[in-house]
């Protein structure tokens, strides 16, 4: 179907393009954060997953020790090996070096987009596509962040300090939205994982907090019966 | 090689380790309830959590800085479903003005 093909194109382009603004941020938090243009650089190209290379240097700006930022980075990146387990059958990588190649990109944007499209040929469509422009958009885009936060003065350092707490409320923010399922339950373990990484805050080194802030996923409780996907 | 960049190496390969476990592994082994429960939820108490140390501490203390005054920004502009962009130049914006105010 061409209308559906074109459509996919153009839509997986489009949030390519949105991604990378998130790649400033994530250039510039990462420049406050103490990291070197390469080290960012090299997250973007190698780690690409937003969420995790967000942690990671927010551990590491907040004092945090190499592991304590390690395994924040892990824990979220958790989340990529159920979006696998859902793709593995649309995508069917045949032989191990397309399995190797497929799993790279598989993150947020691109399982949301193939899970979405109408049918599984467009699914692969949209997989390979949004990926390669997000991968571009990201890259790119955190090489511009990285690059522009460095050398800046006091005032614009302060600017910047404020924008890694906002990018992060950014990243939370869909989850205790109405429509995301179990949004209440989503609102309350994200109270919860922030009271108890403030309340640990003085009493642990920096960073660890935020790994034991995972225990409040235990708010949400036992799991729902199956709801078939 | 530094920590740092030990750190940006191994968390790098372990989150590529994970998301080739996803189309490796056999689907029973992750779609256990109570392994979907924990992953469901992870992003929100870590992510929250990560706001709160970012906007809220300092090493070991808790601050109140520009920073919390860019955050209640931040929330607003989210609520009105503000783009990312507007969103982190208005938290961004809010911390200059609160650093300039109080020196």
């Amino acid at each position: 179907m061409p209308v559906d093909r074109s459509r996919t194109i153009r839509d997986s382009v489009g949030l390519g393009l949105a991604v990378g603004l998130y790649g400033v941020a994530f250039g510039a938090s990462a420049d406050a954060a103490g990291l070197d243009p390469w080290q960012a650089v090299v997250l973007s190209a190698l780690m690409f997953t937003g969420a995790s290379q967000f942690a990671l240097v927010g551990v590491l700006g907040a004092g945090g020790s190499p592991g304590a930022a390690v395994g924040s980075a892990l824990l979220l990146g958790t989340r990529n090996t159920v979006y696998g387990v859902r793709m593995a059958p649309l995508l069917a990588p045949r032989g191990a070096l397309r399995r190797a190649a497929a799993a790279h990109w598989v993150i947020d944007e691109t399982t949301a987009m193939a899970v979405a499209a109408p049918d599984r040929e467009t699914g692969r469509l949209a997989f390979w596509v949004t990926g390669a422009s997000i991968y571009l958009g990201w890259n790119l885009m955190t090489l511009v962040g990285v690059l522009g936060a460095s050398g800046l003065g006091g005032t614009a350092e302060a600017a910047l300090d404020s924008v890694v707490p906002a990018a992060f409320l950014a990243l939370l923010w869909p989850r205790l939205r109405r429509g995301f399922a179990e949004h209440v339950v989503q609102r309350r373990v994200a109270v919860g994982g922030a009271v108890v990484a403030l309340a640990l805050t003085p009493f642990v080194p920096a960073g660890v907090q935020v790994i034991a802030a995972a225990v409040a996923v235990a708010l949400a409780g036992r799991p729902r019966r199956e709801v078939p996907a | 090689m530094s920590a740092v960049w030990i750190a940006v190496v191994v968390a790098s390969l372990g989150c590529y380790a994970l998301k080739l476990a996803g189309l490796s592994v056999p689907a029973a082994w992750v779609e256990q309830p109570w392994v979907a429960r924990v992953v469901d939820f992870v992003p929100a108490a870590l992510l929250a959590a990560l706001v709160a140390v970012q906007a809220g501490t300092s090493g070991q203390e808790l601050v109140v800085d520009g920073r919390l005054a860019g955050l209640a920004v931040a929330a607003l502009a989210l609520a009105l479903r503000a783009p990312f962009i507007v969103v982190l130049v208005v938290a961004g914006a809010t911390g200059a003005v609160v650093h300039v105010l109080t020196g």
